[in-house]
């Protein structure tokens, strides 16, 4: 998918606006990244998350991913931090952190 | 076989329209307008235009609807004027930003209030920076012609714009004059068939019309504004290809008996023609003086201007529309800004007159010529002087 992700911010630039602003690929929403207007992010604490999969269930833009260890992890480049799957864990193992704060 | 006949500019435009094949056709008939819709509508019921005629409630709905038919690749007409253009406004942006090539006639009208039904230029002032190719016609002829322009340029692959053919309410709308009809295979030969590349289609889904946050609308905004000005090329290309097989050449900036002239007259519509036989007065009385008429108003033809204008001591600007509280009329303000840079630029007179329909005599613009050529000698702080109102204007100051 990486490598399929269209020019965003800075790379665009008016040359790149299809006549008409016409979007020719339909359903390419996948590609871009939508997750850049984000305050807070979510972190998942393995030590409490029993990887019951709520997080990912309820995320209302696909963006908490299954990894193959049974846990779970927000991907950025979508989300857009809106803490429902803070607010849904069972485990209260998800924090929302500040983006500021690294 | 071409054919010469009698013709309204109205039905000339809508002949332009039936021989050019348009698909759709959404109007909302508004004086003075109306013949040209109720032409089309009686094409497509008696079956000499195979075309969808969308009646609708409203000008809102009929650029609406001309939208939704350009969106799927359909060669698509309408027509109004004057209030009829003011409800369509916010579609107009809306035409031009999705760049779809609808042609539209606009019969000049004045705006409310007071109401008036008749000419002048202030709907097209209104939407002068709406990013539509816009062109005057003079005559009934140019009313035929330049519609079938329209069609070729607007629809060409490196344009895709909108255009807007005006002509004079009633001083040209309603006057029927000879107009010389081509043949089918001349007027197919000219203009081919529409190809839309983005036309919407189920089998190729895309997206038209989509939202334009702010990391990308001055983008798209710079895009529409750098194609549109582009498009200048293809406009001269198409009255090249258009002399050609018609045998008519039109210009960006019409110049009558200009070579040289020490005066210059600025006119745009269908009074430049009156204007001519004022010039034509004043030059048998061995008055050097000239006349240069603006065919196309948006994009503005800079260069074209500057090349008409030549080394003319005095330019005259003719404007039949007030800018509220402005620098003067507002095809004065365009001239003298075009004209700002130049070393040797002319002195820039205004004059207002020719509102809602007031007429303008030979001799109206041979006082303008005298008078202006006077404010220039003596010197004068209005911003611009009236013609034919009654009550003499003073105290316009900048």
């Amino acid at each position: 998918m990486a490598e399929k992700r269209l020019k965003t911010g800075s790379d665009f630039t008016w040359r790149d606006m299809e006549v008409g602003n016409v979007v020719k690929e339909a359903g390419n929403a996948a590609l871009r990244r939508t997750g850049d207007w984000r305050s807070q992010r979510p972190v998942i604490d393995r030590e409490k998350c029993n990887k019951c999969g709520l997080c990912w269930l309820y995320c209302p833009d696909a963006a908490i991913k299954p990894l193959e260890d049974g846990y779970y992890e927000a991907d950025l480049f979508y989300c857009k931090g809106c803490g429902i799957c803070a607010n849904v864990c069972p485990k209260e193992a998800i924090t929302m952190i500040e983006e500021e704060e690294k | 076989m071409s054919r010469r006949v009698g013709l309204e500019a109205s039905l000339a435009a809508a002949e332009a329209a039936r021989m050019a094949d348009v698909d759709v056709i959404a109007a909302y008939p508004i004086t003075p307008q109306t013949h040209i819709p109720e032409r089309l509508a009686e094409m497509v019921a008696d079956g000499e235009l195979n075309a969808a005629y969308i009646p609708v409630e409203s000008e809102h709905s009929a650029l609406s609807a001309c939208l939704g038919a350009a969106a799927v690749g359909a060669r698509t007409f309408t027509a109004t004027a004057g209030q009829g253009l003011e409800l369509m406004h916010e579609v107009v942006y809306v035409a031009s930003s999705m760049r779809y090539p609808i042609v539209m006639t606009v019969c000049n009208r004045a705006l409310s209030a007071p109401l008036s039904v008749w000419g002048d230029h202030s709907d097209v002032m209104a939407v002068r920076d709406t990013g539509w190719i816009q062109i005057f016609c003079q005559n009934s002829q140019e009313a035929f012609d330049l519609t079938l322009w329209a069609f070729r340029v607007g629809e060409d692959s490196r344009v895709l714009l909108p255009v807007m053919v005006h002509f004079d309410g009633f001083h040209l709308s309603h006057v029927t004059e000879p107009v010389v009809l081509p043949e089918q295979e001349e007027v197919d030969g000219f203009l081919p068939r529409f190809r839309y590349p983005f036309a919407l289609n189920p089998d190729k889904p895309m997206t038209h019309g989509a939202f334009g946050p702010p990391d990308i609308y001055s983008e798209a905004k710079i895009a529409q504004e750098v194609a549109f000005r582009k498009s200048k090329d293809v406009i001269i290309q198409g009255f090249k290809e258009f002399g050609d097989i018609f045998g008519r050449y039109y210009h960006l900036v019409e110049s009558y008996r200009a070579e040289g002239a020490k005066t210059l007259l600025l006119t745009m519509g269908s009074f430049s023609e009156t204007a001519k036989i004022a010039i034509d007065l004043k030059k048998s009385k061995g008055e050097s003086v000239g006349l240069i008429s603006l065919r196309l108003w948006r994009p503005f033809p800079f260069e074209e201007l500057r090349q008409a204008v030549g080394n003319a001591e005095t330019l005259i600007v003719f404007d039949r529309c007030i800018s509220f509280g402005g620098p003067g009329g507002p095809v004065s303000s365009e001239i003298k800004s075009a004209l700002y840079s130049e070393k040797n630029r002319p002195e820039v007179v205004s004059f207002i007159g020719g509102l809602g329909g007031r007429d303008m005599a030979v001799e109206d613009f041979e006082y303008v010529i005298e008078r202006g050529r006077e404010i220039v000698e003596k010197g004068s702080k209005e911003l611009f002087e009236t013609v034919g109102i009654r009550g003499k204007v003073t105290g316009i100051r900048g």
